[in-house]
Parts: C-alpha cells; structure tokens; sequence
C-alpha cells in the first residue's frame, strides 16, 4: 500500500456537533497558544521578559483607579457602539457606518451646546442635545436603510461612505464654530459654564457611559432574544423569502432596525460631547465604528458576549501603549500582540467547526481496522 | 454475485463522512465494462456521494478504488477525466451565452487528435470541436447543433451537451446522476435509447436513480445502497419492484398510494385569467383559469418552470400580478378576493391558506433556526405586546415531532441539521396544524424517502377529508395519477388541459405537459 498510491498529505472534515465546553476549551487554548506565541515573538524581537511585558499591560489597564476608569470609557463606548450594530448584522444588513452615525450625533449635540447656549436654560440644552443627537444618529442610519429596501443598494458602501461624509461635515463646522479663533479647534464648549453638560454620576465622569452602556447592552439582549422584533429581524436576515413567505415587510424591517441602529449610535455621540469629553474633533469616536464590527463579530452578534469581545479588544489597546510608553518600544508593537492574539482567537472558530486529518495517521487508522 | 472478469472500477471498503452525517460507509462496488448499471437508494442513502468520490468531486475518507485491478487515486476532476470518467451531475454546469460547443470544448488542454493546445495561447479551432462533436452525435444519436447557444436550449438539450462535454472528452465510463428527473416521458425514452447505444458501442454507463421503473427500463444490473451501506447488485432481469423496494428500504411495503372518494365537494378558490410575469418581463402564467374544490386533490403537472411555483406563490399572496382574479369561496357561495393581499391580509380575512413551498428551508423554514423558533414563524404575532411567545410553539414542534415521526435529536436542533424527509414533516406538520382550508404543496415528496414520502400522501390525504381543497404540484406523474382526483396540466405558462385523474393515463399527461395534446380548456 505504501508503493504507488499517493493520498493527500492532509484533508480536513466538518466535525460533528461538539459540546459548549469543548468549544470554550477551544478558544482559551486558541488564546494560549497567542500568549505563547507573543512570548516568544517578544523575546526574541525585543529581548525583553515576555513576563514583565504581560505584567506591565495589566498594570496598564488595571494599574490605578485613573486607569481602570478609562479603560471602562473605553469599553463602555466601544460596547456601545457594538451593541447598536448587533441588530443590523444579525439582519445581515452589513452596516460599516457605526463611526459616521456616531458623528452625526456628536455634531447635533455640539450645534445645541453651542448655538442655544444663550437661548434656553440649561436644562432645555441637555434635552434638546440628546433629541437632536438621537435624530442625526437614526437619520444617519436611516437614508441607507432607505435605498436598500427601496432600491436594493450595496449597504457596504453606502454606510461606509456616510462615514466620510459625516466627518467631512464635522470638520467643516469645527472651522466655523472654532475657538479660539484661528486655533482650528473648537476646545471645551462652555468651559466655564458648563451649560450642556452632563450631571457626573458619584463624581465621576465616566460613570454615566458605563451605567448607560450596561443598560443598552441588556435592552439589546432581550430585544433580540425575546421581543417580536427581534424575531422577525433574526428571519429577514436568514432568509427574505421566508420572511415574506409569513407576510414580514422586509423593507420596513430594515429600516425599523437600522433606526434604532442609529438611534444608539447618536445616543453614544451625545455622551461623547455632552458627558465626557465636551468637545468635537473630527476623530472623536476614535475608529470605534469599525472596531465594534471586529467585537459584534467576535461575540457572534451576541450583546453579553461583546462585553467579553470588547473587553479583550480595550484590554489590548490600554496594555499595548503602556508597554510602548514603559519599554519604549514602538508604539505599533501594541498592535502587532492585539493583531496576533485575534488572529487566534478567530483561528481557534476554525477548529471548532473543522477537524484535520495527516496522512500519516490516516493510514495508521487504516491498518488499525 | 460473482464475474470472472476484472471489473472496470472497483470501489473497496470506502467510507466518506460530513460532519455528523456518514454518507459512504465502508461500501464494496464493482462496474463492468458494456454494461449499464443503475444505482437505486433512497434520498440521502449515498448515492451521488459515492459517484463523486469516483469522479474526483470528494476524496473519500477511507477505502481504495481500482481500475481494471490497478489501485489509483482520484482527487480531482481532471484525475477522474484522465482515467476516462465523467459524470454529468443533476445541476447543469453550463455557461448560458456559449454555445453548445464553445461549452463542450471549455476546460480542454489539448486537442486529443493533433496535440496542437487549443485552451491557453494558442487558437481555438472551434470547426474541428464541431465536426467531431457532430461525429459523437451521429455514432450515439444524439441531437445537438454546435452553434446553438445554451440560453436558447431545453432543458434535455441542455442535458445532451453535458453528456457530449463527457464523450468529447474521451470518457467510457458515464455517471449520470437522476438524468430524467427534468425530463418528459418522451424525453426519457430517447435518453435511454442513446445510452442504449452507447452500451453497444462498449461504454460503460453509471445512472443514479430511486425510480424502479427506470430501473427495470434501461440497466442491466442494479446495485442498491441503504442508509450509505452497499446491500447488493441484482441482475435487472432476475428482479422485481417490490424486491428492489424491499431491499431498499430494508422492509416490506406497499406501493400503491390511497384516493379516497371525494365527498361534499365545493368550489373553494377560483381562478380566473391568472397572468403573471416575471421581474424581467418574461410571461410566467398566461391566461390561467381553474377552480380548487374542497374534499378533493387538484395535482399540476408540468415540465419544472412552467409556471408551478408562480400560480401557488399568487394565491399565496406573494406574487405581483398582472391581471386576473383568485377569488375565496365561502362555504355560502360569497367570494372575497385575494388579490393584493399579503399572506397576513389574507389570513386576516378569516382565510386559512397553508402553503408547502418548494424551496424549504429557504422560504418555508428557516434552516438556521430550530424546530420551535420555526413553529414561531406562522404564530409569532400572536405573542403579548412586544414580546413572542415561546411555549406555544415549543409545545406545537413536541406535537409535530411525536405525531409525525420526525427523527431529530431535540426541538433545540437547527432545521437545517435534519434530513429531508425530516425537514419537510416539519415544514407540512405546521402548516397543517393550522387546520387550513386550503393547502398548496409544492414537490412535498421531492428528495423524500419511500417512507416518508407515504406519510406525506397520508398527510394530504387526511386533509382531503378533512374536506381542505388541496393543490398538489407534483414532479412524478405516476404519484399525480395515483393521488390526484383532477389534473391540471401547465406548458410554458398556459393550462394545457385539465383531466380526471382516475381515467387519465401517462401518456396523454405526458403528451400535454408538451402541448402536443392541442389546446384544451378545462
């Protein structure tokens, strides 16, 4: 048997339904082989003890109460903008507009804070802030839903290029409402007044985004799982035929959906500008847009799994500029461990659904028969 | 049973599994030179598996294949074609704007005769491809035009340029896998005649099939496979339906499907100058008029594509409609009309329509979603406020599993998980829990086993009953004429002719499902 016939080095297989457990086991081993393999990668790149790296990321993220705080803004933003995409791609309605629909709310809620400041009191300003941010988020997100129930537009671009447009919009105000004059920057908006701005829960400033990223994150939770709505979006995104075949309006579901998509996404901008960082740059959501695609992904659409997901992805972030600031090293090498460490964890989903064959223990089984 | 002569191909102890599934197991298969061996199995017993492991689509995951006692190994296409295999598989691999040779000549290297390259840089001599494509056809009788082009070809045209893609190539061992299934009685009879001859010229012919008839027509062996085992080869001659049956069920049963008397017959919905075109224009249904009554099964025959899935998707609220009226006909004679309406709308005017589509998991289940999540999809409205209810239609998928027999290792399992014939209980249990008083099916036994697709006449049976006006699209026209009390036949978007089903025989079916019958209005 061992002349002439050449089999295949190897073949994969589709494995057989595996439990849960095996399945997580899968994917801490997946991250494992990651610390491992950016061990080694670490100690021979940079020459320093693998050990005191990782020690000097937890410090980065969990080091101070200061550090800990932002690491959960960091999260709770990211959480939020992730939740908000859940429905959207569990409807595999491809919405890569997170980032502009943000903006848009950012920009709506800076227009209040700064054109009503001598207009209304200071309570009408918070209110008509959050409205006007709630609008510019779902009208964000509307006018693609828009074109592709109408028209069957490409939904990956379209939202993709809001993106552009929206920041493009944000830089074009920041020109007109800029201060100082000539700075090109806007600053804090009513530094001194701090009309417009948020009341800080127990003292800290970060308190309400988390609070409100928790809450969203169980609305969506049981949106999705338990409410009609939900349903019905889950059938328009497996199959559209069925969805007609039992009388849902595909077209209106879309758009029901992808409002409340922007819906969450203006709410995020309007905690960025009013409650945390009282200010708009054009870069103010940070690229979270597409980074809450990589979470909403990891977690398969599920919004108690993106705390998980999330979680790792600013984890790594905080921890990969602590040891370029502590080691100096480059700031990249960061992302170089952050891009390793997904790469096995989505490489470990592989192994979940695959299994992979040698030869040599082919034929071994072969001659055991 | 045993040949002194070295067969063709040998397949030794082969096993092939996907996942969960086995579908090959350790399955023994000799095939002889000159003769036409038929590969009888239910759906899903491995039998396309198996002949695309001999043709290079899969590699098996154990076992050896020998060809003229030599081992060999077939990992692709291309090893199967060197090794004088072809198989022309159930969906058509054609390009539609080529021509019929332009097609038959694509993906060759080199022109056997000459060794001149006709693929890569050098020029494609289509004349030659033509003159010999016209030899095959003249030598085997086959009907071809090289220069037609592939959109403007039947469907058994289409079929003709796959099997002279395989000749063209130099194949002497064909596979054909379920060849009549979109084929006319007529059309059937002229394939068998052309692999007839290819018999006599000393090729080797492979046709898979669940059809006895078929069987018994054209193969000179048949080798059965049950559940992806290897049972046994018969000589063709020496055998018998009901033994081929037996064998391949693996018990004894009946073949004859029941018709009860219709009884307390009333027109129930009425059709009138139905037309309906496609997005792209074309005319899908023209001018269709006809009446469903209760207590009885009104079958549509046709050719597939004649218009079947548009006349049932237009009375099931899903189809734009040109012109015509579908009106409902109360028990007291007054008619509402469903036209405009979407399926919600029309069960909203108190109209219980069930409808079994043709595509299952891809309109009527959800393949991704389990058997309670797609009890959800008729009863999810029906839940409080903003939130479905779950339980109902849990305890309806435990109902449906028990009653029906559906094998599935929980409610929790994703449709798509289950075997055909489990996914279609599925799918009929819950539109029939809906105590329809219509029931439109579209191919319900498609795919299905002999098993279950008994229990799904004695499904619609019971709803005839039941007194449900029942229109039952059909594919095989003995199963029509066994279970249909009226015919109605479909060409190309037109009634044919409506015939009772009890008096009609086979051939005047077949005849109208080809228009040849003239026009007859019913």
């Amino acid at each position: 048997m061992d002349k002439k016939v050449k089999e295949p080095l190897i073949h994969i297989t589709k494995r057989k339904m595996i439990p849960k457990k095996q399945e997580w086991a899968i994917r801490l081993g997946g991250i494992l082989a990651a610390l491992i393999f950016c061990a080694i990668i670490t100690s021979v790149a940079t020459h320093l003890n693998p050990f005191a790296v990782y020690a000097k990321m937890f410090e980065g993220s969990f080091g101070t109460e200061r550090k800990l705080w932002a690491l959960l803004k960091e999260l709770g933003t990211l959480l939020l903008i992730s939740v908000a995409l859940a429905p959207a791609f569990k409807m595999k309605f491809w919405n890569l507009g997170g980032g502009g629909q943000v903006m848009a709310g950012v920009l709506a809620a800076t227009a209040v804070m700064i054109t009503m400041t001598d207009k209304l009191p200071n309570g009408a300003i918070i209110l008509l802030s959050c409205l006007a941010a709630l609008a510019a988020g779902a009208l964000w997100a509307f006018i693609p839903a828009f074109c592709r129930a109408k028209w069957n537009t490409n939904e990956t671009l379209f939202t993709l290029m809001m993106n552009y447009v929206a920041t493009q919009i944000v830089a074009y105000y920041i020109i007109i409402w800029e201060h100082p004059k000539g700075s090109g920057k806007i600053g804090v908006i009513n530094q001194t007044t701090h009309i417009g701005w948020l009341p800080q829960l127990g003292g800290n400033p970060y308190m309400l985004i988390v609070l409100v990223s928790i809450v969203v994150t169980i609305f969506m939770y049981i949106y999705l799982k338990y409410s009609k709505h939900g349903y019905e979006l889950a059938v328009v995104g497996e199959s559209e035929n069925t969805a007609r075949y039992v009388g849902i309006n595909v077209g209106k579901v879309i758009i029901r959906t992808l409002i409340l998509c922007g819906l969450i996404c203006g709410l995020t901008g309007w905690l960025l500008v009013a409650g945390t960082d009282h200010t708009m740059t054009t870069t103010l959501e940070g690229g979270k847009g597409f980074l809450g695609v990589m979470v909403a992904w990891l977690a398969h659409f599920n919004p108690i799994g993106m705390i998980l997901s999330g979680f790792l992805l600013c984890f790594m972030a905080k921890g990969g500029s602590e040891i370029s600031m502590a080691f100096g090293l480059n700031r990249s090498y960061g992302d170089i461990l952050t891009g390793i460490i997904l790469f096995f964890v989505i490489g470990s989903e592989f192994f979940i659904n695959y299994q992979i064959h040698f030869r040599k223990s082919h034929r071994k089984e072969a001659a055991d028969v | 049973m045993q040949d002194s002569r070295t067969p063709a191909v040998s397949m030794r102890n082969i096993t092939k599994t996907f996942g969960p599934i086995t579908a090959n197991k350790d399955v023994d298969l000799d095939i002889y030179r000159g003769e036409i061996l038929s590969l009888l199995g239910e759906n899903g017993s491995g039998k396309t598996t198996l002949m695309n492991m001999l043709s290079g689509i899969y590699y098996p995951d154990e076992g050896e294949i020998f060809m003229d006692g030599e081992p060999v190994v077939i990992s692709s296409p291309k090893d199967a074609a060197d090794h004088g295999i072809g198989m022309i598989h159930q969906h058509f691999k054609l390009v539609n704007v080529f021509t019929a040779a332009q097609n038959i000549i694509l993906g060759i290297d080199q022109d056997s005769e000459s060794g001149k390259k006709i693929g890569g840089f050098s020029k494609l001599d289509i004349e030659k491809a033509s003159k010999k494509i016209r030899e095959i056809c003249d030598l085997y009788g086959f009907d071809v035009d090289p220069n037609q082009k592939v959109y403007d070809m039947s469907v058994s045209q289409k079929q003709t340029v796959e099997i002279v893609k395989v000749l063209f190539k130099g194949a002497d061992i064909l596979i054909l896998d379920e060849p009549t299934a979109v084929l006319t009685p007529q059309e059937t009879e002229k394939l068998f005649a052309v692999l007839r001859n290819m018999r006599e010229d000393g090729k080797t012919v492979v046709i898979i099939t669940h059809k006895l008839h078929e069987v018994e027509a054209i193969s000179d062996k048949v080798a059965i496979l049950r559940k992806g085992e290897y049972i046994g080869t018969l000589i063709t001659k020496e055998t018998n339906a009901q033994e081929m049956t037996n064998m391949m069920v693996g018990r004894e049963v009946k073949l004859n499907i029941d018709r009860p008397e219709p009884h307390d017959v009333k027109p129930r919905i009425e059709v009138k100058g139905l037309t309906v075109r496609s997005d792209d224009g074309l005319l899908k249904l023209d001018d269709v008029s006809f009446t469903a009554n209760t207590g009885e099964v009104l079958g549509i025959a046709g050719i597939s594509g004649c218009g079947q899935k548009e006349l049932l998707e237009s009375i099931a609220g899903l189809q734009v409609i040109e012109s015509g009226e579908i009106n409902y006909i109360e028990d007291d004679g007054s008619k509402s009309s469903l036209i405009g309406a979407d399926p919600v709308e029309i069960e909203a005017k108190g109209v219980q329509l069930s409808f079994v589509p043709e595509d299952r998991l891809g309109m009527g289940l959800v393949g991704n979603m389990d058997l309670s999540e797609n009890m959800m999809l008729r009863s999810f409205r029906k839940g409080k406020g903003v939130f479905t209810d779950r339980k109902t239609p849990h305890a309806l998928a435990g109902k449906v599993v028990n009653d029906l027999e559906v094998v599935t290792p929980s409610i929790e399992t994703p449709v798509r998980r289950l075997s055909g014939g489990n996914v279609q209980k599925v799918l009929v249990g819950r539109e029939i829990e809906r105590a329809p008083s219509v029931l439109l099916t579209a191919y319900a036994v498609r795919g299905l086993d002999i098993n279950a697709s008994y229990t799904i006449y004695d499904l619609i049976n019971q709803q005839k009953e039941r007194g449900v006006a029942v229109i039952f699209v059909g594919e095989d026209l003995d199963v029509l004429l066994e279970l249909s009390d009226r015919i109605l036949v479909l060409c190309g978007g037109k009634v044919s002719g409506i015939v009772d089903g009890r008096t009609a025989d086979k051939n005047e079916v077949g005849l109208l499902m080809t228009k040849l019958g003239g026009e007859k209005v019913g």
